[in-house]
């Protein structure tokens, strides 16, 4: 019998009980205990999500509130997105960028009232609040919720469902949050998620998850989903890992996230790395994330090397698998950028043979994110 | 009726006439999760006992199928290709990866048996 060297012990979300109840196969992520998948199977966990509606703990995530009357220009100074236009209960997908342009995150911004929503990362957690408690100043303040729950309700059906529990929430806008209560616990519902559906993000006192979970869970739509089949629903829709496409060696430009640098941001620079940034906005990046599709059935999976018809080498998958809904393997990952359009053959070298692959345009599966 | 023998990596095999029919066993399924794709050698290519011989992916990752006995492939379950969920659903039956023509029957007799298998699996849990 092998006994595990002496980790620390792996932390547990508040719904850690039900996932036991309900026979999730757990694994360690992020130091946290977390579901892998559930009897049902990744596979098919995977494709309810898309075709019903999807449930996901997702509390291991690090959720924080801003506040201080200069939360708001404080975060921006550390963030190439335009903050100050964040209306009030809406919220922005951005960056933690450090002085070379790298990301250091990747994060969830909400407006409230009088304060700031983050929801960052679990492998982050720790090394962002560094980061924030040391460029912030000191009229902003931190505060870490640690006894805080986070849900994710995703899928054709999520409206549908929380419509059931909230009345008019089937109307809430994209990327906008609403105050509201489910089961009787005070809760943040954000439209928004991290599988290219139409979804739900519910964070909530850790003392009412069972409940509110156990509530979505008794509607016929709803299965728990585990981080398996998270992760082939993200890599379908084209979305980053941190971590894996990226990390403090990627630029917002790299890594095809320039949209999230705001127009006056370009023009006014202001952020961490914004040099770097700025100069590969207008020259160019020399390599630049893009979707791969293999043209036979085998995956490649993370640091595949990818090579061009010549054999050389010009970049590496930095995430790949098998996505359910394409019925085929699919992959992100960087390429040399001459390499990067659309269309452009190359080759992935799994298990010491090339297989031919093409440059496709992400998302393997479009998205389908409420327009009103 | 023949026998399965079964290997610590969790494959199975059985005598069919001349040939050494190898698969993965139930546990070995249920541990790897839905099978997404399989990688089998060519007809004629040669396996050594206890060296890889084909290759199982599951959504999250690839496992390597080992030789349970030495031998030279004489046929492989093409099936797999185009639905390699047989993998879960049948296992021990329609979910075979390969047939080996042995070089040494009396391999087989230093794999465990279903019963020791049994105990084996139980150890593991």
């Amino acid at each position: 019998m092998t006994l595990a060297a002496t980790a620390a012990p792996l932390k547990r979300t508040p719904l850690h009980s039900l996932h036991l109840a309900l026979g999730a196969k757990m694994v360690a992520f992020a130091g946290y205990e977390m579901p892998l998948q559930y009897p049902s199977g990744i596979l098919n966990e995977h494709l309810h999500t898309r075709a019903q509606a999807g449930l996901f703990d997702v509390s291991h995530m690090g959720q924080l509130r801003l506040g201080g009357g200069d939360a708001l220009n404080a975060l921006e100074a550390l963030v190439p997105g335009d903050l100050l236009a964040l209306a009030s209960l809406h919220l922005r997908y951005t960056l933690l960028l450090n002085e070379e342009g790298g990301i250091l995150d990747d994060l969830m911004v909400t407006r409230l009232d009088g304060g700031l929503f983050l929801v960052v990362n679990a492998a982050r957690r720790e090394a962002d609040l560094a980061h924030l408690r040391t460029r912030l100043g000191r009229s902003t303040t931190i505060e870490l919720l640690e006894d805080q729950a986070l849900l994710a309700l995703q899928g054709a059906a999520a409206a549908t469902v929380l419509s059931s529990f909230c009345e008019g929430i089937a109307r809430l806008g994209f990327m906008t949050a609403r105050e509201t209560t489910l089961a009787g616990y005070k809760c943040l519902v954000t439209r928004s998620g991290y599988t290219g559906e139409d979804g739900f993000e519910i964070s909530l006192p850790a003392a009412g998850a069972a409940a509110v979970a156990e509530m979505l869970l008794a509607r016929p739509e709803v299965r728990p989903i585990g981080l398996g089949a998270r992760d082939s629903l993200r890599l379908e829709a084209g979305l980053c890992l941190y971590g894996h496409d990226i990390d403090e060696t990627t630029t917002p430009i790299e890594a095809a996230l320039a949209w999230t640098i705001g127009s006056r941001r370009r023009a006014e620079g202001g952020f961490p790395g914004a040099a770097v940034v700025l100069r590969q906005l207008s020259e160019g990046a020399p390599r630049a994330r893009v979707g791969i599709r293999p043209d036979g059935r085998a995956p490649a999976r993370e640091d595949t090397p990818v090579v061009n018809t010549a054999g050389e080498k010009i970049g590496r998958v930095t995430s790949g698998g098998f996505g359910p809904s394409t019925g085929g393997p699919i992959a992100m990952g960087y390429v040399d950028r001459r390499h990067a359009p659309a269309g452009t053959p190359l080759a992935l070298l799994v298990r010491g043979t090339a297989r031919p692959a093409q440059v496709v345009r992400l998302p393997f599966v479009p998205h389908r994110y409420y327009r009103g | 009726m023949s026998t399965f023998r079964f290997t610590r990596d969790h494959e199975w095999v059985r005598l069919d006439g001349d040939l050494a029919i190898v698969g993965i066993t139930d546990y070995a399924q249920s541990q790897l999760g839905d099978v997404v794709y399989v990688e089998l050698p060519e007809i004629g290519h040669r396996v050594a006992k206890g060296k890889e011989a084909a290759v199982v992916e599951s959504v999250k990752a690839a496992s390597e199928v080992y030789a349970p006995v030495s031998g030279e492939v004489a046929e492989i379950n093409e099936a797999l290709t185009a639905d390699p969920a047989k993998v879960n659903a049948d296992p021990m039956g329609e979910g075979w990866f390969i047939k080996l023509r042995l070089d040494d029957p009396k391999e087989l007799d230093s794999l465990m048996d279903e019963e020791g298998y049994k105990r084996f699996i139980e150890e593991q849990c």
